[in-house]
């Protein structure tokens, strides 16, 4: 973004990696995923890069109002400053805080989940889904809790499966009802208090039962705990658990 | 005569009785800060005649919510009776409505009757359904002792109500009309076998004992309601009209933080001299948190769709978000009470323990689940904000990540750098 506007010139949209795509390997897929969708689709799109910083989503949710805010208002600071008004998020609880917390600190700005964005696209004709790939395979998605019931998005993530030409499934509890992967409110952070299972085995298992070959995520922290949960029960050389955009990327040969 | 001034009486003392007991729930509501909440009218309005007036978050359970639907518009609809009771009470007559309204008469109590067996039926069934086969929710830990009382108390209640009705309707019809052109009503018909061959004085004994036992009954209800869960087929309006509308993933900015960072960050920053800080971060107890907390507290009807739904509580964790509730509500309880030691104890942790609050993944499921728009995860957060901005008692780890934060403006120990390093990568 500094680039860009140091050569006076603007994007389209400003891509939001987050930290966990920018740090962590399986999420960086993830982020690399959505920057080719975006290659493809001719949207010119800038990164904060050294410039962005954690929302401060799970410093809200753990009880850290004042980290939060410090958070909040030097991003905001950096995004009004570059006078962003697209922004496309590739997690949840990034899209969130972004979309819906940052306006009460005076961050107002059109953001978009990956997913939406991506489906977007296909509906301008700008992206097109090449199918072939996923044929005969079982998918099955899970529901990220920050862009589900928090958001209220259920369609998007599944509308862009539907493109993929292979079998979509759902589990028991799915949508409005989907169980949590257990990373949300700093989860992921600290280790669980005591119980007799892990949240993230008993997802896993759900998906599993559903015989799928993939279990598709809209969301890092999902992808992780997913992850964590499919090689639990000892299917991970099966069965994959992959982002939407990884999804599609790999359909387009990308 | 004597009756009428033992009624009148009676009636006073009931009616003093739960207005004393409403006063006192206001008492426990006063305790909260203001929600904040008087804005989107007509959205909720709009709200509460969708979900409270018309059940709209019952579906998920078709069955349960048929039967609750029956104990609810039954309740309702039968107590248009007691002002005929009201009325003969007072005056001294005896079904004062039948001579002005004829046929119709005759066609309201086939309908109230009807409807008094279904609800006689439908609380069999959830009484066995609740002591027997229950769901787990409703043969769970956080029932132990009162709970489980209160509902099997409120189920008995309902069917001595109805019986009381159906009872005397029949034992009047053979009293006064065995013989006579009048048809029986439809359910109480059924019943004339029973009292074959009792003589005309101990039938007209009867009926008039449960004509008492239903008056006194429906008194004694409305006294018991306000300290039971069963109040919610009251509050249920009032709390659903105070629903949080702001988007669900939405927590609400602490004003007095966004000053402090301000002032901090910007010196020719200038604060609203008109705002009053608050005498603490978050929620410590019960006068912490703000009105609608309190108010959802006390509409809770302990179903425990929300922790039936609850990742953490399905998992074997001790965070129960209906715990949560009736906690909040049993601490209001005590305030009030002010017993011994009360305003020594707090909420969090004589009533709530770290360890519940810390398990919360912050889902939304239970304030989706939630019949009533009640929101536990509201309170666990506000708890949370205590915890951390007050005492500075996060887990170890979660202190770790927010150090990365501050320090490197990521959760975990990456320079802030090397954020664009997928690039090249
Ligand atoms: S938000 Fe917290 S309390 Fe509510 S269901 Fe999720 S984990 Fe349980
Ligand atoms: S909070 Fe709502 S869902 Fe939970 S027990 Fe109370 S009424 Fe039921």
């Amino acid at each position: 973004m500094a680039e860009l506007a140091a050569r006076g010139e603007t994007a389209e949209v400003l891509f939001w990696v987050g930290c966990a795509g920018s740090f962590d390997e399986r999420a960086k897929k993830v982020t690399k995923a959505v920057a080719k969708l975006l290659n493809q689709a001719g949207v010119s799109f800038a990164v904060l890069g050294a410039e962005e910083s954690c929302t401060g989503d799970p410093a809200r949710r753990a009880g850290n109002e004042f980290l939060f805010q410090m958070q909040a208002l030097q991003n905001i600071e950096i995004l009004n400053g570059y006078s962003v008004q697209k922004i496309v998020a590739a997690c949840p609880h990034c899209f969130n805080t972004l979309k819906n917390e940052y306006p009460q600190l005076g961050g107002t700005y059109e953001v978009f989940h990956h997913s939406q964005f991506i489906e977007q696209l296909l509906r301008d004709g700008r992206l097109r889904v090449e199918g072939g790939s996923f044929k005969g395979k079982r998918i099955v998605f899970h529901d990220p809790c920050y862009l589900g019931r928090a958001n209220g998005e259920y369609e998007a993530p599944r509308n862009l499966l539907a493109q993929l030409d292979a079998e979509i499934h759902e589990m028991k509890r799915s949508k409005k009802n989907g169980l949590c992967c257990g990373a949300g409110g700093a989860q992921i952070f600290k280790e669980p208090e005591a119980g007799n299972a892990e949240i993230h085995h008993v997802r896993a298992e759900e998906a599993l039962a559903t015989g799928a070959d993939i279990i598709a995520v809209g969301c890092p922290f999902c992808k992780l705990m997913l992850t964590d949960g499919v090689t639990h029960h000892g299917k991970e050389g099966q069965v994959q658990v992959l982002d939407i955009a990884e999804a599609i990327a790999t359909a387009n040969d990308l | 005569m004597i009756s009428s001034l033992v009624f009148v009486a009676l009636l006073a003392a009931g009616i003093t009785g739960f207005t004393l007991q409403v006063r006192r729930l206001r008492r426990g509501l006063a305790l909260a800060r203001p929600a904040g909440r008087h804005d989107r009218q007509s959205e909720r309005w709009s709200t509460m005649t969708r979900v409270a007036l018309g059940q709209g978050k019952m579906g998920p359970r078709p069955l349960a919510a048929a039967m609750h639907l029956i104990v609810y518009v039954g309740f309702v609809l039968i107590n248009i009776e007691v002002l005929e009771i009201i009325l003969d009470g007072i005056l001294g007559t005896h079904r004062l409505f039948r001579a002005p309204l004829g046929g119709l008469y005759d066609g309201l109590m086939n309908f109230f009757e009807v409807l008094g067996f279904l609800v006689i039926v439908a609380c069999v069934v959830f009484l066995v359904r609740r002591l027997r086969l229950g769901p787990k929710r409703l043969n769970h830990p956080d029932l132990t002792g009162w709970p489980q009382k209160d509902a099997v108390n409120i189920l008995v209640i309902e069917i001595v109500l109805m019986s009381a009705l159906l009872l005397m309707n029949a034992a009047e019809y053979q009293q006064l009309a065995t013989g006579s052109q009048l048809a029986p009503w439809l359910i109480s018909g059924l019943m004339l076998p029973l009292f074959g061959g009792w003589s005309a004085s101990a039938l007209s004994a009867f009926a008039t004992s449960m004509w008492w036992l239903h008056f006194v009954g429906i008194l004694a209800f409305l006294n018991y309601l306000p300290r039971s869960k069963h109040f919610h087929i009251i509050l249920a309006f009032p709390n659903v009209w105070y629903s949080k509308l702001t988007p669900r993933g939405q927590i609400p900015a602490m004003e007095s933080v966004t000053t402090e960072i301000k002032s901090m960050l910007d010196p020719s920053f200038v604060p609203d001299p008109n705002a009053v800080p608050p005498a603490r971060f978050g929620a410590k107890d019960v006068h912490d948190l703000h009105f609608a907390n309190l108010l959802n507290a006390y509409s809770c009807t302990e179903c425990g769709r929300c922790t039936s739904e609850c990742p953490a509580n399905q998992t074997g964790k001790k965070l129960s978000p209906r715990r949560i509730m009736m906690a909040t509500r049993d601490r209001v309880e005590e305030v009030l009470t002010g017993g011994q030691g009360a305003d020594t104890r707090s909420l969090l942790d004589d009533w709530i323990s770290r360890e519940e609050l810390w398990a919360c993944t912050t889902c939304n499921a239970c304030v989706e689940a939630c019949p009533l728009n009640i929101d536990p995860m509201d309170i666990i957060l506000q708890m949370r904000q205590y915890l951390v901005m007050e005492e500075s008692a996060a887990p170890s780890t979660v202190n770790v990540a927010m150090g990365n934060i501050e320090n490197n403006a990521a959760p975990w120990a990456y320079p802030q750098a090397d954020r664009g390093n997928w690039i090249q990568q």
